[in-house]
C-alpha cells in the first residue's frame, strides 16, 4: 500500500523548532530512500504564498490565503508543472472538486536557491 | 535655475514614477530593487538638478535608477553569486547623451497594474499596491487616507511584494480569455480608491480628496492604455460624480446629499466630458455594471433639480444593473427611484425584500422613512430615522437627520 505524511506545524514559531531541522530531514529522507520507502516529498513555501480556488454556478473564485475551511477536509493532492501562479490556477481549477470544495494552490521549496 | 530644477523634478515625480518603476520592474522583476533604485535617483535629482537641470528628466530617472540597480546586483551578486556577476558585466553603462526619451520606452503600466491587482492579493493589499507604485503615493500618504497605521501598512506591502515574487504571481497582462475575470478586478481597486476619497465617513477630507483624484488618474491612465467600454464607462462614472464634489460640502465640511446640492456649482467641464466617455462607451453595445451606473449619474447630473429627475428611466438602470450586478444596496436604490416615480406599491415591496441584508445600512432607514412619510405613517418615519441616527457615524450627517426628524 502506499500512504501519505502530511507534514503539519506553527509557521508562525519556527523557534519551537530545533536549528539543525534542514539537516536531520536530509538524514531522514536518505534513511527511507535507502529503505525503499520513498516516494516522493517536498517542502512547502509558507502560507503567505497560498491561493485559494473554487467555482460557483460556473464562476471561478481566486482567494488570497490558505484553506481555512473547517468543515472540509483533505482528499488528494497534484504536484503540478506550471509557467507561473496563473498558469497553476488555470491547471488546479481544472480538478473536478474546484465545483464543491477547495483547492489550495501553494509553491514548492525548492532549497539551493 | 534653481526653481526651474525643482519644478521639473516635481513634474518628473507626478508624471512618469509610475511609467519608470514599472520599466525597472520589468527589467528586474523586482518591486523592492526597482522601488529602492528609483527613490535613490529622485535623490540624486533633488541634489543635481537644481544646479545643473537635465534636457530629458525621466530618461535621466530611468538611466540613472537602471545604472543604481545594476550596481546593487552586481554587489549581491559578488557576496552570494559569482554568476550573476558575470551577467550583470554584459549590460553595457549607458552614457548620459544614451538617456532614452520616456516615450519610446515600452509601457510596462498595464503589465504592473494587473500584477498589483491580482486575484491572489488580499484587495486591501492590490489598493496599497496600487496606489504606492501607479500612482507614487507614500506609505505614510497612503495610511493616513485609509485611516490605518503606518507601520500595518508597510507589511501588508511588504507581505505583497513577499507573494508576488514567492508565489510567482506573473508580470503579465492577462491573456484575453481571462480579461472579463481579471479586468473588473482592476476597476473595483479603482473604483474603491475613488469611494475612499469621496464617502469620507472619517478622516481629514483633504487627503480624502486626493484620493478621488488619484483614482480618476488611475481610470484615464487605464483608459489609455487598455481600449474597454467598461474602462471609458468607469471613467464616465467617476467624472460624473466628480462634477459634483464643489457642492457636496458646505463651509463647515457638512456633507450635503445629492437632493439639497446647489447644483449650479457642478462642474460643467466634468460633466461633458464625463458624457463624452459615457456616449463612446455605449457605441460598443456591450453594457457592463460601470458604463450602467455611469448613465444613472448623467440623468441625475442632467436634472435641473431632484423633482425633475427622470427616475422612470433611474429605475430602469438600477433594475438592469441587478441583473448583471445582483445586490441589496441595488434593489435599495432601484427602491428609491421607484418610489420618486410614485409607485408606491413596488417601492414598498422592494424595500420590504432587502430589509433583513440591510439591517445595519443607515440609508435603507433613510429610503424607508421617506416611505412611511409619503404613506402618511409619521410615526414608523421617525422610528426609522432615529435608528438612521444611531447609525451615523458623522455629525453633519447626524444633523441632517435630525433635521429631517423634526420636519417630521
Amino acid at each position: 500500500m502506499q500512504y501519505i505524511a502530511l507534514i503539519y506545524w506553527d509557521e508562525a514559531s519556527p523557534e519551537h523548532v530545533p536549528e539543525d531541522v534542514i539537516e536531520q530531514y536530509g538524514v531522514y529522507t536518505q534513511d527511507i530512500i535507502a529503505r525503499g520507502k520513498f516516494k516522493a516529498g517536498d517542502a512547502l513555501q509558507p502560507t503567505d504564498t497560498a491561493t485559494c480556488i473554487r467555482i460557483r454556478d460556473g464562476k471561478r473564485r481566486v482567494i488570497d490565503g490558505p484553506f481555512a475551511e473547517t468543515k472540509e477536509q483533505l482528499g488528494g493532492y497534484y504536484l503540478l508543472e506550471c509557467d507561473n501562479l496563473d498558469d497553476a490556477i488555470e491547471t488546479a481549477a481544472g480538478i473536478p472538486t474546484a465545483k464543491y470544495g477547495t483547492i489550495e494552490v501553494r509553491p514548492i521549496r525548492i532549497y539551493g536557491d | 535655475m534653481a526653481t526651474d530644477g525643482n519644478a521639473s523634478l516635481i513634474r518628473a515625480y507626478r508624471a512618469d514614477h509610475g511609467r519608470i518603476l514599472a520599466a525597472l520592474i520589468g527589467q528586474f522583476r523586482d518591486f523592492d530593487l526597482a522601488e529602492d533604485a528609483l527613490a535613490e535617483a529622485f535623490g540624486r535629482a533633488a541634489e543635481l538638478w537644481p544646479k545643473d537641470p537635465p534636457r530629458n528628466p525621466a530618461g535621466w530617472l530611468l538611466t540613472v535608477a537602471r545604472n543604481i540597480a545594476l550596481d546593487w546586483v552586481r554587489k549581491t551578486a559578488r557576496r552570494n553569486r559569482p554568476d550573476l556577476l558575470a551577467a550583470a558585466a554584459d549590460f553595457a553603462t549607458p552614457q548620459p547623451e544614451a538617456e532614452p526619451r520616456i516615450d519610446e520606452v515600452a509601457d510596462d503600466r498595464l503589465r504592473l497594474i494587473f500584477t498589483c491587482c491580482h486575484p491572489a492579493l488580499s484587495q486591501e493589499a492590490q489598493v496599497a499596491l496600487t496606489l504606492k507604485t501607479l500612482a507614487g503615493l507614500t506609505v505614510t500618504e497612503i495610511a493616513r487616507a485609509f485611516v490605518i497605521a503606518p507601520g500595518a501598512l508597510a507589511r501588508r506591502l511588504t507581505r505583497a511584494k513577499a507573494k508576488i515574487r514567492d508565489a510567482g504571481i506573473p508580470y503579465q497582462v492577462p491573456q484575453a480569455r481571462d480579461l472579463p475575470e481579471r479586468l473588473p478586478q482592476v476597476l473595483a481597486v479603482i473604483y474603491l480608491i475613488y469611494n475612499e476619497g469621496y464617502a469620507a465617513t472619517e478622516g481629514r477630507d483633504l487627503t480624502r480628496a486626493d484620493l478621488a483624484e488619484e483614482a480618476i488618474r488611475l481610470a484615464r491612465l487605464l483608459h489609455g492604455l487598455l481600449p474597454d467600454p467598461e474602462v471609458q464607462g468607469l471613467l464616465a462614472l467617476l467624472l460624473h460624480h466628480d462634477a459634483r464634489r464643489p457642492a457636496r460640502s458646505d463651509a463647515a465640511s457638512a456633507v450635503i446629499t445629492l437632493e439639497n446640492q446647489d447644483r449650479r456649482k457642478w462642474d460643467r467641464t466634468r460633466m461633458a466630458e464625463a458624457r463624452g466617455h459615457l456616449l463612446r462607451a455605449l457605441e460598443a453595445r456591450r453594457p457592463g455594471p460601470y458604463q450602467i451606473q455611469a448613465a444613472i449619474s448623467a440623468l441625475h447630473n442632467e436634472a435641473p433639480s431632484w423633482g425633475e429627475t427622470d427616475w422612470s428611466q433611474i429605475a430602469g438602470l438600477y433594475a438592469a444593473l441587478e441583473v448583471q450586478a445582483p445586490n441589496p444596496v441595488v434593489t435599495l436604490n432601484r427602491a428609491v427611484a421607484v418610489l420618486e416615480t410614485g409607485a408606491l406599491e413596488t417601492a414598498t415591496n422592494l424595500i420590504a425584500s432587502v430589509a433583513e441584508a440591510l439591517q445595519d445600512y443607515l440609508p435603507f432607514y433613510i429610503a424607508r422613512a421617506e416611505l412611511h412619510r409619503r404613506r402618511a405613517a409619521p410615526k414608523a418615519a421617525r422610528a426609522d430615522l432615529t435608528r438612521a441616527v444611531a447609525l451615523s457615524r458623522n455629525a453633519a450627517e447626524t444633523d441632517f437627520l435630525t433635521a429631517r426628524i423634526a420636519a417630521l
